[in-house]
């Protein structure tokens, strides 16, 4: 509740720093001939961003540590005297009564919390009246200390253009912050797990079936071999997946460029662009409740004794038909961007139209395409979804795609949610496979990024 | 309306271009053209920028095919044979009558298979031996031989300018063609690049019919021997070279010439 309103504050009080900074400069205006050096709204903006933006930062920092502060003077109270010792329950006593203090519970369970709901009472509301009288002090003193610095003479938008850069930078720092924490405790769960199963077990071991039951403090090392995850993955995301979406991506992406009349092009690009709209969870369902049964039809009809109906053939050619949009809206990319010089040149030596298509665009093109191509490869062995609903979860290490095979992002998902817990190594081996997978993305985006900007440089 | 000289050479025409309208949509690019087009001279056309000279010279090999909104009347032959009649295969008629553009625009490839890829595609060599012949003769041709000989497998698009330009000769020649059409080849290159491309159409001069649409007069006035005036879509005046620079018949013309417009 709190914080909402020192927002709310902190937008108010920017406010009436800007119309205030505005007159002022207007005034100046009015009362001389001299020039202002920057229009008044800037002078408005300056003082706006001046009380904001310590008020911003207080509320951030406020709202951080005015519960804790609450929780000790509480705890302070003679009524938390008689709390019970042991971390959980005295934990479950006061967060109740913190509830009922703030409105979010109608009434108590543990008696001992009701002697601690009106002291709760009591330093909220207290703490609530020192932030805002504190946002308050801060919001003045920066108003006026922008206030006073501004003169006719004073550069306000060169200062309020910097400040915005700034604000422009935070926002695009935050994207590349979480990466990097996302990328750290990755790295630190798997540290640990590495702790206890040997990294070469891991890495090389081609036997795969963690058992979260067993004892935690001495794990099996030979049943964390992760090569048929890796198998699987690759198999599914980037042999089936691919065989399926780079010929139909680059043949559709040639059609649309070359051959595709302008009104025909309008609408079927963005209809392809739709299936990269559809949720995975979709493509999952369709995988699993109409392909898989065809295929195990199928398999049945040709003389297979028992096909799995989780094939490894279903989810990938689904996955497949997913990523066709990636791969070919970066084909067309690259196949428009060479330069119509380039075919005219083939043309006027007498070369058909598909023989320039064949012998001239598409190599020309071939970094691009080469590039989407590893973008979707990326994609298909993080790809989650289809493969929990139409893969399976047993590793199996062949490569038959009519057989049930499992993929990394199967097994994270089923180590997370599995009975294990969270400290053991079966579970903690998710983390490790994040961590791989991980590297094994970044790097194909990396490469991926290279060769686009080497062909980038190609034609300038 | 075309004022043609009187003096003229009785020569036979390659190609014959006869009332020829261009549109692009509604819009007319080229208004009644009609001229023949000898083996034996170098034919210029010049004209101020969006006069119909390089849309006219891109109807000879029908390049105007590639835009869908134009559409060409009146009759263009080429040995007698009207290449806009539905017998006429556009792929035949490209291999005889071959292009270079404004821009150099080798191909992403090597040298030698820059000039390999019409002779593979129109199936003229037979085996490895004989298309090697083929490179060798288009190159030396196009005066490039001595300068590339050692690195043929280097990319067509690390040569300079003007050797890109006169490896885009190379490979028009590779596919032997009876008309070379160069819409401005000099254009983006420097002086001594421009000196060796003109000295290369005079020694190509006779061998095939070459048409050149160039901006720059003393361009026209050095490689060929016929010019013609275009402007506005009209072809003004064609005769003789020197006639066309020194006693031109009509007003536009001369106006042209002595940089009153253009």
């Amino acid at each position: 509740m709190s914080p909402l309103i020192l927002l709310l504050l902190a937008i108010g009080l920017g406010l009436v720093g800007w119309l205030a900074g505005r007159a002022r400069a207007w005034s100046f205006r009015k009362s001389g001939p001299t020039r202002l050096a920057s229009l008044p709204n800037y002078h408005g903006w300056y003082v706006a961003l001046w009380i904001a933006i310590p008020v911003l930062i207080f509320v951030a920092v406020w709202s951080a540590i005015a519960p804790e502060l609450v929780m000790q003077h509480v705890l302070a109270q003679p009524a938390a005297a008689d709390l019970p010792a042991f971390g959980f329950q005295r934990q479950t006593i006061l967060n109740e009564a913190r509830a009922v203090a703030t409105g979010d519970a109608m009434g108590v369970f543990n008696a001992e919390a009701r002697g601690l709901v009106e002291p709760f009472r009591e330093a909220i509301g207290r703490y609530d009246i020192v932030g805002i009288v504190v946002a308050l002090v801060i919001a003045f003193a920066a108003g006026a200390f922008s206030f006073l610095r501004l003169r006719p003479d004073f550069r306000a938008r060169n200062r309020v253009e910097k400040s915005v850069m700034a604000i422009l930078l935070v926002a695009s720092l935050v994207a590349i912050l979480t990466t990097l924490g996302i990328l750290a405790s990755l790295v630190f769960e798997t540290v640990r797990f590495f702790g206890m199963v040997s990294p070469l077990d891991f890495l090389f071991g081609t036997f795969w079936s963690p058992d979260p039951m067993s004892n935690a403090a001495n794990p099996d090392g030979s049943r964390y071999g992760a090569i048929p995850l890796f198998w699987g993955t690759i198999f599914i995301g980037a042999i089936i997946a691919m065989v399926v979406a780079i010929p139909l991506g680059l043949m559709s992406a040639i059609y649309l460029t070359q051959y595709a009349p302008g009104r025909l092009r309008t609408w079927v690009k963005p209809a392809l662009e739709i299936l990269a709209g559809v949720p995975t969870v979709v493509y999952g369902y369709f995988a699993a409740l109409t392909v898989a049964p065809f295929i195990r039809d199928l398999a049945l009809a040709a003389g297979m004794s028992n096909p799995s109906s989780e094939s490894a053939l279903a989810a990938g050619l689904v996955m497949g038909v997913m990523i066709i949009p990636f791969v070919s809206s970066m084909a067309d990319d690259s196949i428009a961007a060479v330069p119509a010089a380039m075919r005219d040149g083939s043309l006027a030596m007498g070369a058909t139209h598909s023989e320039t298509i064949r012998r001239v665009l598409v190599p020309a093109a071939l970094p691009g395409i080469v590039a989407g191509v590893m973008l979707a490869i990326s994609r298909a062995i993080g790809e989650t979804m289809i493969v929990v609903m139409a893969a399976s979860t047993a590793a199996n290490l062949t490569a038959n795609p009519l057989e049930a095979m499992t993929t990394v992002t199967v097994q994270i998902v089923a180590m997370l949610t599995g009975e294990g817990s969270f400290d053991h190594p079966a579970t903690l081996s998710a983390f490790a496979l994040g961590f791989v997978l991980f590297m094994v993305t970044l790097a194909l985006n990396f490469i991926a990024l290279r060769v686009v900007k080497r062909f980038r440089e190609a034609y300038e | 309306m075309t004022v043609v000289h009187d003096n003229l050479e009785k020569t036979e025409a390659k190609m014959r271009a006869k009332d020829v309208s261009v549109y692009y949509g509604a819009k007319k690019a080229i208004d009644d053209v009609s001229i023949d087009i000898p083996t034996e001279y170098v034919t210029a056309f010049i004209g101020p920028s969006g006069c119909g000279k390089s849309t006219f010279l891109r109807t000879l090999n029908r390049m105007n095919d590639t835009i869908p909104s134009a559409r060409v009347e009146g009759s263009i032959e080429l040995d007698g044979d009207d290449i806009y009649s539905s017998g006429m295969d556009v792929v035949q008629l490209r291999a005889r009558v071959g292009m270079v553009f404004q821009k150099p625009n080798p191909f992403p490839k090597s040298i030698y298979e820059n000039i390999a890829y019409g002779p593979k595609i129109h199936g003229l060599a037979e085996g490895k031996d004989e298309l090697d012949a083929v490179v060798e003769r288009s190159l030396r041709r196009a005066g490039l031989w001595d300068e590339v000989k050692d690195r043929l497998q280097d990319s067509g698009t690390a040569l300079s300018g003007g050797q890109q330009q006169r490896l885009c000769i190379a490979r028009a020649i590779a596919v032997d063609p009876e008309v070379i059409l160069m819409d401005e080849p000099c254009s983006a290159l420097d002086p001594i690049a421009t000196a060796k491309i003109e000295e290369l159409i005079d020694e190509l001069n006779g061998r095939y019919a070459i048409v050149i649409v160039t901006h720059s007069m003393q361009q026209a006035a050095r490689v060929s021997q016929r010019t013609a005036f275009f402007h506005l879509g009209k072809m003004i005046e064609y005769g003789r070279t020197t006639d066309i620079f020194t006693t031109p018949l009509e007003q536009r013309t001369q106006d042209y010439i002595t940089g009153r417009y253009g």
